[in-house]
């Protein structure tokens, strides 16, 4: 076990999946010669050469075609896309390409690429490195969408994704790169998808968050706490495939739901989460699902602290919730 | 008649780039089963037996001439018009027919719609209906044959409309800037649907634009397949010796509608077309091969007959295939099927046994 922040993690745990595997290789933006905008690839272009950390031409379709590209032909490219909001010039190449090929093939082309990408505010990048979309791609049938919250999920998660014969979006919580530090194991081993991480148990409520968000909500919990509210937090990691069962069986116990994003709200991720409590956990629900999201605006610069959800109005939403009924 | 023969040579590099004589015949019977195949689609399609179609007709001597001037190991990254270039890899009409139906024999079990086919045994990636999307793909997989040290390139098929796609840029740039062992073949048929080629750029030609990437753009008379076959050989031997892509444009015609879906009398005149008609690279050929001595209208009347036969049989037998199994429609969206779709197929099935879904 070493203590990292998740960029560390990110970093060796690429590291290490490129010494495992002469395949896998990573393209993108200034990941070579810089490191990446964000150093998650630092270093790794001395190691491994610009032929397998490759440093692109400005063109996030240019990206993303060249590694479909690579996969088909059998390498295991993962792809950096800088942030998250410069992802739509590649949206046609993930959402009409990578994510039907094996579908509109019949099973014959799988494409499996892993794109890496920093998604999500709090680090005054005003509105266009900010942004938290991921609802936009887990719409689409074919590419998992993974979120980790700590350096060890960070790892774990990110071996399985290159492990994955599917596309995965590996969005990565670029508030809570640095923050956040934890153990993290040395070992390769992969955290299976679909599998939430119940981060507090709790019996009053349950929260649900993902990436940087949990850390918010554990927040939350925390000054509930002192009120002797127990909270479930629950730490989804992969939106898809989702660990429905845990959603429920939290809400089963709790009989209350407060989702958190900070993506917009409507048809955000937690639309669905509450449909999915409204289609199967309505009898155990106790008081309304709420959620504690982003506004629906564009994400704003100066008031990037207002658009934030933050551990107060959570607190709100579950007090809300706890007086219902 | 037998099944064209399939590209199952290794070429060598550089003998010189002139078409292979003793294939003449064979390469003229592949551009008559495509023109026969086009023609009776079209039909079928207007008796309803098939859904949709996207003829070729007047881009076969362009299909089969590249197709000629590659090995079986080189990667095909087709569009949706690439009926004679499958052909020439050696994919049996029945299985091009299976996939215009979608039945229970098509390898892309019936993913998509007639013409987006693919075969991973020739190398023939599966097409879609995004215009220039695959060429950056094209351009990925040279990288990897290259890390790979494998000796073989990757062509790009693509249209005049595609110039003008997000991906030609960023895939000839990729390409230029990593010279990628690739072709990119551009047959200028002169029609994006309605749109005429002098409206899709300024440029007076497209094999000009690579210059601008740093590649070689040749400009070529697509209706002439030596001509083809040399400048994709050319470029081929150029790719496999270090020399980079190359952008070739295959000058050529659309015969047909842009698709079954399209009428092309809203956009264009009889004469414009009869005079396109007159390049017929089909008559091309003909017309060189009878002056050569080696062909008669006796055995070209007799070839047309027994291809248009085939063509009629084939795709009976295939009209006779089984359907898909419905439930196939879960299948391939992901490796292993996830908790959320296995749910919805256990409703189905419910709703199959309850009589609520009749198959």
């Amino acid at each position: 076990m070493t203590e990292m922040n998740i960029v560390q993690a990110i970093n060796r745990t690429l590291r290490d999946a490129m010494k495992q595997d002469p395949d896998v290789l990573i393209l993108g933006e200034d990941v070579g010669v810089n490191g990446g905008v964000f150093r998650a690839t630092d270093g790794l272009i001395r190691e491994f050469g610009a032929e397998r950390v490759i440093d692109t031409p400005l063109s996030e379709t240019g990206i993303i075609g060249t590694a479909i590209g690579m996969s088909l032909y059998g390498l295991k490219p993962v792809a950096e896309i800088q942030f998250l909001d410069f992802i739509y010039p590649a949206f046609d190449q993930i959402v009409s390409e990578l994510a039907k090929f094996r579908y509109r093939s019949g099973g014959q082309y799988p494409a499996h690429v892993v794109i890496r990408a920093p998604y999500g505010g709090g680090i005054k990048g005003g509105i266009y490195h900010s942004q938290s979309t991921e609802a936009y791609f887990c719409h689409t049938a074919g590419i998992k969408v993974v979120v980790p919250s700590t350096p060890a999920d960070a790892r774990g998660l990110l071996f399985s994704a290159i492990a994955d014969e599917d596309p995965v979006l590996f969005l990565e919580p670029k508030r809570i790169y640095r923050s956040l530090t934890g153990e993290v194991p040395e070992t390769a081993d992969k955290l299976p998808f679909g599998h939430a991480r119940i981060v507090w148990e709790g019996t009053d409520v349950s929260f649900f968050a993902y990436g940087a968000m949990v850390p918010v909500a554990v927040e939350a919990a925390e000054t509930l706490s002192h009120d002797g509210v127990s909270v479930e937090v629950i730490d989804l990691r992969t939106l898809v495939p989702l660990d429905e069962a845990a959603v429920l069986a939290s809400v089963e116990k709790t009989g209350r739901a407060i989702i958190i994003h900070e993506a917009a709200r409507f048809c955000g991720f937690g639309a669905e989460l509450a449909a999915i409590l409204a289609e199967k956990a309505l009898y155990s629900l106790k008081a309304p699902v709420a959620r504690v999201t982003g506004y629906d605006t564009p994400f704003p610069y100066a008031l990037e602290n207002v658009y934030l959800p933050n551990a107060e109005r959570v607190v709100r939403a579950a007090r809300n919730s706890l007086r219902a009924s | 008649m037998a099944e064209p023969q399939a590209l199952s040579r290794n070429i060598p590099l550089s003998d010189g780039g002139s078409f292979p004589e003793q294939e003449v015949l064979d390469t003229y019977r592949l551009m008559v089963l495509a023109r026969a195949t086009d023609e009776r689609c079209l039909m079928l399609q207007r008796q309803g037996r098939i859904g949709f179609y996207a003829p070729l007709m007047g881009q076969e001597a362009a299909q089969v001439g590249a197709s000629r001037a590659l090995a079986p190991e080189d990667w095909i990254f087709p569009a949706y018009r690439e009926l004679a270039v499958a052909l020439a890899r050696g994919v049996p009409l029945r299985a091009i027919f299976d996939q215009l139906l979608g039945n229970a024999e098509d390898k892309i079990r019936g993913r998509q719609m007639p013409n987006h086919f693919g075969f991973r045994d020739v190398n023939f990636v599966v097409a879609s209906s995004p215009i220039g999307t695959l060429i950056t793909q094209a351009v990925g997989a040279a990288m990897a044959a290259q890390r790979r040290k494998d000796r073989i390139v990757t062509i790009a098929f693509f249209g005049d409309g595609a110039t003008s796609s997000n991906d030609f840029h960023a895939g000839l740039n990729f390409a230029g800037v990593f010279q990628t062992p690739t072709i990119f073949f551009c047959q200028n048929n002169q029609w994006a649907i309605s749109l005429p080629r002098e409206k899709q750029t300024r440029s007076a030609t497209l094999a000009e634009k690579g210059s601008a990437y740093g590649m070689p753009g040749v400009l070529v008379d697509g209706n002439d397949v030596r001509a083809v076959y040399a400048a994709v050989r050319e470029a081929r031997d150029r790719a496999l010796s270090g020399g980079g892509p190359t952008l070739i444009e295959a000058e050529v015609y659309r015969f047909g509608p842009h698709s079954t879906s399209d009428d092309p009398k809203r956009y264009r005149t009889d004469e414009q077309l009869a005079a396109a008609k007159e390049r017929d690279p089909i008559l091309r050929l003909k017309g060189e091969m009878v002056a050569a001595g080696r062909w008669t209208e006796e055995m070209d009347r007799q070839l047309w007959e027994e291809v248009r036969t085939r063509v009629t049989k084939t795709f009976e037998e295939a009209e006779r295939a089984k359907p898909l199994d419905p439930r196939s429609i879960f299948d391939d969206v992901f490796a292993e099927i996830t908790p959320q779709l296995a749910e919805e197929r256990a409703q189905f099935d419910q709703e199959v046994r309850d009589g609520v879904l009749k198959l």
